[in-house]
């Protein structure tokens, strides 16, 4: 392999603003990321899904760039930008044709300050807000998330959805949403990054013109509904129509920096199937697919365990094959969650963990954009070095730190479980028109 | 080293035909640590009866789950142990395979490959296994308003007799009815190696690539494989033919309106190609994004799609929306299917979209897998290997008469197919006056 990256330089601006660059002269391509430090967990009761409806604003103009005129710009040079908001950040991106990275720079310098927030431009997009969720809201397994999080998440963030709850959707200001964006859309809460075909002196010198007159903002309010201890199994039933029933495990998790989260990513992987920055492999080897799959009660297994800021949730979904009961999923689900509590994990399902981790990880670093996105993205919750290091934190767990994990994190008393449990609809009916 | 602005070509792609007909096409690339492969067969759906549906589709699932020297949990061993992935799935024309894995084990997943098209064993616990997971799907899927939308749609816009009618995956019906030996015999009809295309791009010398596919796919011969069969013409609609499905408990509801286009082969893609970014894709999807989502908000997504493919696959626009803003959404876009068969195309609009065609190949070409789809894309269509290198030439000389031309051949905004599904509509946007719509 040809060794065409340069290591990662890390460089805060005066106005707090913390840039991150990598030359990746891979291919003629730039990933230009910034990063804001605020997302559905920074939000309070009446205000849920407001850091979304912040990030659809930030594509509706500034003066400098009215509504759609980057949208056209961008597309005109080759490159794709979008944004996502997430739990613990909202995310802007653009990747550019090299030559032409100095428009995402301009872009997104701009909209730091200057997004207009019309109120006819809210009231657009109000509907288009509550289109997304009522999207959603068609998907069975959006009602047991949002439920079953509900459940899990009693007085932190996490409980809503990032959409937010409909009656919140239906009632927001645009004068709240403008200052959301006014005290968290600051560069003392940003994140930059660039990965790709670029010098970095000269890159860093374009940002420091484009970024460092931009003023710092106050510090940003803490978060400070912290979860209380969970005092025994919680369970949720949804019932709507459907077709197909799912089980919904989700145990607390720790957050991303505690020691105990790669174990727990190992576990995942042991359990569930394997995953890691960048990707995701078959999990046709899995405990569970063997439990509950080979054994013809589901049709599909699956894990997650997300890097978060607070404690999360370490999830399994099952998918129950046509003619199961939910009853048998569960019991099969738990015989093998008890399995890996009493006997722990064997040497040879670590090492090809570990393997798989190693394999992901290389992938993932074949895309420029990924790269700049993980490099973002384990700024916001630790540091870039988290990602860095990710595979060395994997090698230093042992056996005996899987089993603990296990024994400590798979217990009943610490999960919420939620059952979507189908009603029919009828057949539907047909309307045709000759 | 290859300058790392230069775009694949002829010079550094190796094209290798073999004796049986395979078309081996490898490219090299020493900047990442991984191999992929891509590929297909000639035994997409195409190949099977309407009382079979759905054949074609299975047995692609099957392959990998148990030949005659390895069974499943061997071959997903195999696999996931080295970090590597593999994957057998049927199409409309092709079943399509790919793979990756990290370079050094690229042997290992032609073996597996070439193991699971050969010699596939079809275990009968494995089949029953994956019908009732093909059977589960299906049932979510008919729960889910865009597949239902984008179905009715395929039924309205293509006689029933073609096969671009039924989806892929079949119906719960006919997926019961296919027995172990109707995969065993589709099996042996269709898996061969004429028409068979292999791309392989990564960390990986060349020559040995070819000598590896060689070793493993050398010796196969299916000297029975049908050729291509015939498709009965897709006439154009006359009229609006709309149909709405009530789906309860849903919040949405999805439209899906367009009407038969022109294959990837046709002399009119790339004009049709440049109306339907202009239409419904440039910058946030086109006028239509900006009408329906943007000036009205009537929407969270509405875009056009332009299949191409090796047959007339759909030209169509689609949009999720309140059911309260159904009428109101499919006037917006029949309104600028109007514009569009009516008016030459700005300047403006010409060049933008033409600069984003030639502009966006080094992001489409940034991964091994990008740069495989590329030439994959290449062979089928006979396009030549060094298609990319001229692609801007291609595109430039690309008039807006011909896109108007392209847009009139294949769009109409009096005759179209109208397919929703969702929840209820309200009082006064009754399925028969979404029919009426246009007449």
């Amino acid at each position: 392999m040809v060794d065409r990256a340069g290591p990662v330089t890390k460089h805060i601006l005066d106005n707090g603003l913390v840039v991150l660059l990598k030359e990746v002269h891979t291919a003629p391509v730039v990933s230009w990321w910034v990063l804001y430090r605020v997302g559905s967990r920074n939000e309070r009761t009446g205000q849920t899904g407001m850091s979304h409806w912040v990030e659809h604003m930030m594509f509706k103009g500034t003066d400098r760039f009215p509504a759609g005129a980057l949208d056209k710009a961008i597309d005109r040079e080759g490159g794709m930008w979008n944004a996502q908001t997430s739990f613990d950040y909202t995310a802007y991106y653009e990747t550019m044709p090299a030559g032409r990275i100095q428009l995402a720079l301009e872009a997104e310098a701009d909209r730091m300050m200057n997004a207009r927030f019309d109120p006819d431009e809210v009231e657009s997009e109000r509907t288009v807000i509550i289109s997304e969720r009522q999207g959603s809201e068609n998907s069975p397994t959006f009602w047991l998330y949002e439920e079953t999080r509900a459940a899990a998440f009693r007085v932190h963030p996490y409980h809503h959805q990032i959409i937010g709850d409909m009656a919140d959707l239906q009632t927001m200001t645009r004068d709240e949403l403008y200052a959301h964006y006014r005290t968290y859309y600051v560069p003392n809460n940003a994140i930059a990054v660039a990965v790709g075909d670029f010098e970095t002196n000269e890159m860093l010198a374009r940002i420091e013109a484009l970024y460092g007159g931009i003023p710092a903002g106050s510090p940003v309010p803490p978060v400070t509904r912290a979860e209380p201890p969970q005092q025994g199994e919680r369970r949720v039933r949804v019932e709507r129509e459907g077709n197909a029933s799912y089980v919904y495990a989700a145990y607390r998790a720790p957050e991303a920096t505690h020691p105990d989260w790669f174990k727990l990513t190992l576990l995942d992987s042991m359990l569930a199937g394997a995953s890691a920055p960048g990707s995701s492999l078959g999990n046709r080897t899995s405990r569970l697919y063997k439990a509950l799959v080979e054994t013809e009660l589901a049709t599909g297994v699956g894990g997650g365990l997300y890097p978060s800021v607070d404690p999360y949730l370490f999830s399994i979904v099952v998918t129950a094959r046509d003619g199961r009961t939910l009853e048998e999923v569960q019991g099969a689900l738990d015989a093998e969650i008890e399995r890996i509590v009493m006997e722990g994990v064997t040497q040879p399902e670590l090492d090809k963990a570990r393997k798989q981790a190693r394999a992901l990880f290389a992938y993932g670093t074949e895309s420029i954009s990924g790269q700049a996105f993980w490099l973002a993205f384990s700024e916001n919750f630790s540091s870039y070095r988290w990602y860095e290091n990710y595979l060395e934190h994997l090698e230093a767990v042992t056996l005996e730190d899987v089993h603990a994990a296990a024994r400590q994190y798979l217990r009943p008393s610490q999960r919420t479980v939620g059952w979507f449990v189908p009603i029919s609809d009828g057949e539907g009916e047909n309307h045709a028109q000759p | 080293m290859r300058n790392h602005d230069a775009l694949p070509g002829a010079d550094d792609i190796t094209r290798v035909v073999l004796p049986n007909g395979i078309v081996v096409l490898v490219r090299e690339n020493y900047n990442a640590r991984s191999a992929v492969l891509a590929g297909s067969l000639n035994a997409g759906s195409l190949y099977e009866s309407p009382e079979r549906a759905g054949l074609a589709s299975f047995l692609a699932s099957a392959l990998l789950r148990g030949t005659r020297s390895r069974d499943f949990a061997t071959i997903h061993e195999m696999l996931e142990s080295n970090g590597a992935s593999l994957s057998i799935s049927g199409g409309r024309h092709t079943a399509g395979f790919g793979g990756k894995s990290l370079a050094e084990d690229l042997p290992m997943l032609l073996d597996l490959l070439a193991d699971a098209l050969r010699n596939p064993a079809l275990p009968g616990d494995q089949v029953e296994r994956l019908r009732g997971q093909i059977v589960t799907g299906i049932k979510i899927h008919e729960q889910d308003t865009r597949y239902v939308a984008g179905h009715i749609f395929r039924q309205l816009v293509y006689p029933p007799e073609h096969p671009y009618s039924r989806q892929t995956d079949g119906q719960i019906e006919t997926i019961t009815a296919i027995t172990r030996d109707d995969l065993l015999d589709f099996h042996q009809r269709h898996y061969g190696p004429r028409g068979m295309l292999l791309v392989v791009v990564g960390a990986v010398d060349t020559a040995s690539v070819i000598e590896w596919v060689e070793d493993r796919f050398g010796d196969w011969n299916n000297p029975d494989q049908p050729g291509t069969p015939d498709l009965p013409d897709v006439p154009a609609p006359h009229s609006v033919r709309a149909q709405t499905r009530i789906m309860s408990g849903k919040s949405q509801a999805d439209i899906v309106l367009g009407f038969p286009g022109p294959s990837r082969l046709a002399d009119d893609w790339q004009a049709a190609n440049l109306a339907n970014s202009i239409l419904g894709v440039f910058g946030m999807y086109g006028r239509i994004g900006a009408e329906v989502r943007e000036k009205r908000g009537l929407a969270y997504y509405s875009f056009s799609r332009l299949d191409g493919g090796l047959g007339p696959g759909s030209w169509r626009v689609v949009a999720g929306v309140n059911p309260e803003n159904v009428d109101q959404a499919v006037g917006a876009i029949v309104a600028e299917l109007e514009r569009i068969t009516g008016t030459l195309v700005t300047d403006e609009e010409l060049a933008d979209n033409k600069a984003n065609f030639i502009g966006r190949l080094p992001l489409q070409l940034e991964s091994n897998e990008g740069v495989a789809a590329s030439i994959l894309t290449m062979e089928r269509y006979g396009l030549g290997l060094d298609y990319l290198r001229e692609y801007a030439g291609i595109i430039q000389a690309v008039t807006a008469d011909e896109i108007l031309a392209a847009a009139q051949r294949y769009l109409d905004p009096k005759a179209y197919a109208l397919a929703v599904a969702g929840p209820e509509l309200p009082a006064g946007d009754a399925p028969a006056q979404v029919g009426e719509r246009g007449d």
